[in-house]
């Protein structure tokens, strides 16, 4: 077995530009969820409008590709406001029941025959970022740091990444701890209280839904980007369960929560598959007990009992404080 | 003539002011009638739910200056109509206005920012908000609180000082200092009570309407509680409080409404609402076979009024 490999793809995918967009993701969803009670069990169709915005405007119609960044965002704007219109009034659960059906709608629609023309279909679009690689500063090699290193091109993606990730963590920060933040908190913690005291408590939800979702589709744009391809199944449902699961791990309500979140939920995931592999290999874990190609089953199970053992003896998740999850069992 | 001229009723601490009873002076004690300077009126309010009539109010009016205490038995519709008028209800039928702006129909959160605020019986803290920003959070007309200005501290930061100045006299005053940055949701009962009219304060009402402020609280803190109730009316406060129990009401109202089945069947100052005959048969129950029942306010009248004000 090789450690250092098993290090060293860990790490870089705990750094990487995917764990970047699962924070970017999770900040949006960590809004919703971790400080106006929005239960938002679709933010992957945030992420999927998002990408599709810039895609379709770029390869479809001829666009710009920041032209494609502004389609994006506003799709994502029309889609809060399509989903909170009918259900921001109504309790809580109904947005979620909302939110998961229509990631799952736009999912299917957009990989639908009928809208192959513009969307691609089932195949998605490609290449339609060209514009941001041509802004690429890095001179052309690799870089790295002990046992990590990227190419100019994947550092540049995270550089952005990180970057957005740093951008928008201050604009929530500044935001949540300012009176709008309070009035948002006080909606999560009892929306009939904030009503009381004169709060339009509808427009707060909705400015939320709208600003988490858009971060979200900031994450899905990124994660075109990144691979400068978007194809409909990379926006399955699960994807919304992986940035609650690194949510709850980092500490919901807490502004570094998402990001220390996904940083360890892309470590450990990528650490358990490589270690896995070489056990295999090393003949450690006999492989009729688990082959090379159940390793991708395998270590979501052990990344779903790290979670269930972090819910039973650190429910708060790893930033957060204790006490002040408990008030929230009312 | 004021109340405190009658003997036994007033406990004297609290006490009934001269001057918010001089303000009724002259008015008639009988269900609907017009106050001299009315601050909240209703105008044929009904609110049934299914086949129950919960609220059937003809007209009602809430005297500026003044604590008004709405009674009744259980079911009586008090809530309902306090639920009604603060925007968390609506009506089937009837208009409302407030200090002279129609109110009809409004929604809770344009009701409190003209001035109306409530509390709740159950009582509603941000568990998760401490008890200093609970009190921030009321306050009215924040620029911060607008999604764009919020991001820019500046914009707010000397509006905020002055906010947090204002929580921490509350603070003061409804002696909180020990929690002032615990999780509300960490309080007492008692202290819960306390932070949540002081919340309502915050907010700089023209009147609150209080909804069963002494349920569950023990007999010392319902004196602090009528003892601040007292003190906002002689701030110039209009104060309207709901309770089942008569005994806390004879000492600190000024006028006394009370509903049965959903209908205003008497007003009036506190010490003649115990002789009333429709109060005793709402409480009671309806029964005229002796014509000395209906003097006689019974184990719920003013003789426990006067127990309470020898403890102190």
């Amino acid at each position: 077995m090789d450690f250092e490999v098993i290090v060293s793809d860990a790490l870089r995918s705990g750094i990487g530009p995917i764990a970047a967009v699962y924070a970017l993701a999770a900040m949006g969803l960590n809004l919703h969820f971790g400080y106006t009670g929005l239960l938002n069990f679709g933010q992957v169709g945030f992420m999927l409008v998002g990408a599709y915005g810039l895609a379709v405007t770029v390869v479809t119609y001829g666009g710009a590709m920041w032209l494609g960044v502004l389609g994006g965002l506003a799709c994502a704007v029309v889609l809060a406001l399509l989903l909170g219109v009918p259900t921001l009034r109504l309790r809580a659960d109904y947005l979620a029941i909302t939110t998961i059906a229509a990631g799952e709608t736009l999912r299917l629609f957009y990989r639908s025959s009928w809208a192959e023309p513009v969307t691609g279909g089932v195949y998605g679009l490609q290449r339609f970022a060209n514009d941001f690689y041509d802004l690429n500063p890095i001179p052309r090699g690799s870089y790295g740091v002990w046992l990590v290193s990227f190419d100019a091109r994947d550092l540049w993606v995270l550089t952005v990444g990180w970057g957005l990730v740093a951008v928008v963590g201050a604009l929530l920060a500044l935001l949540v701890h300012s009176p709008w933040g309070r009035v948002v908190r006080a909606v999560r913690d009892d929306e009939t209280a904030a009503r009381s005291l004169g709060k339009n408590v509808y427009a707060y939800k909705m400015q939320s839904l709208v600003l988490g979702g858009v971060i979200g589709a900031v994450a899905g744009m990124l994660q075109a980007i990144q691979v400068q391809s978007v194809s409909p199944d990379t926006f399955d449902p699960a994807v919304t369960f992986f940035l609650y699961t690194l949510l709850v791990l980092g500490g919901a309500g807490r502004i570094l929560g998402p990001v220390v979140g996904s940083i360890l939920f892309w470590f450990l995931l990528t650490f358990l598959d490589s270690a896995l592999r070489q056990a295999i290999e090393a003949g450690y874990v006999s492989s009729e007990l688990i082959s090379t190609s159940e390793v991708g089953a395998v270590r979501f199970a052990l990344v779903g009992l790290t979670l269930i053992l972090l819910i039973v003896f650190r429910p708060q998740g790893l930033l957060g404080n204790r006490k002040e999850m408990m008030l929230s069992e009312r | 003539m004021s109340a405190e001229d009658v003997p036994g009723v007033a406990s004297p601490d609290v006490g009934v002011s001269a001057e918010a009873a001089g303000r009724l002076a002259g008015t008639v004690p009988e269900p609907g009638v017009r106050k001299p300077d009315p601050l909240l009126v209703l105008d044929r309010v009904t609110r049934s739910f299914g086949g129950l009539t919960a609220v059937r109010v003809d007209h009602l009016e809430v005297q500026r200056g003044t604590i008004t205490a709405l009674i009744g038995p259980n079911g009586a519709g008090k809530t309902t109509l306090f639920n009604i008028v603060s925007g968390f209800d609506r009506a089937d039928s009837g208009r409302w206005s407030f200090a002279g702006h129609p109110l009809t129909g409004r929604p809770a959160h344009r009701v409190a920012r003209q001035g109306l605020v409530r509390t709740f019986q159950l009582t509603r803290v941000l568990a998760r908000l401490t008890v200093r920003e609970n009190l921030m959070l009321a306050a009215d007309g924040q620029h911060g609180e607008r999604l764009l200005p919020a991001v820019m501290r500046p914009l707010w930061r000397g509006q905020e000082r002055e906010t947090g100045r204002r929580a921490d006299e509350l603070i003061e005053r409804f002696r909180l200092q020990g929690v002032r940055d615990d999780f509300a949701g960490t309080l007492s009962g008692g202290q819960r009570k306390l932070l949540e009219m002081a919340r309502a304060l915050m907010a700089r009402p023209i009147m609150v309407l209080l909804d069963e402020p002494m349920a569950g609280v023990n007999p010392v803190l319902t004196q602090s509680l009528l003892r601040h109730m007292a003190e906002l009316r002689d701030e110039g406060l209009t104060v309207c409080f709901v309770e089942h129990d008569m005994d806390v009401v004879m000492g600190v109202s000024d006028w006394v409404a009370v509903m049965a089945d959903g209908r205003l069947v008497a007003e009036g100052p506190p010490h003649t609402i115990g002789q009333n005959p429709a109060v005793v048969d709402a409480y009671l129950g309806k029964r005229h076979d002796e014509p000395g029942t209906a003097g006689d306010p019974g184990p719920t009248g003013s003789g426990d009024a006067r127990a309470i004000g020898d403890e102190e």
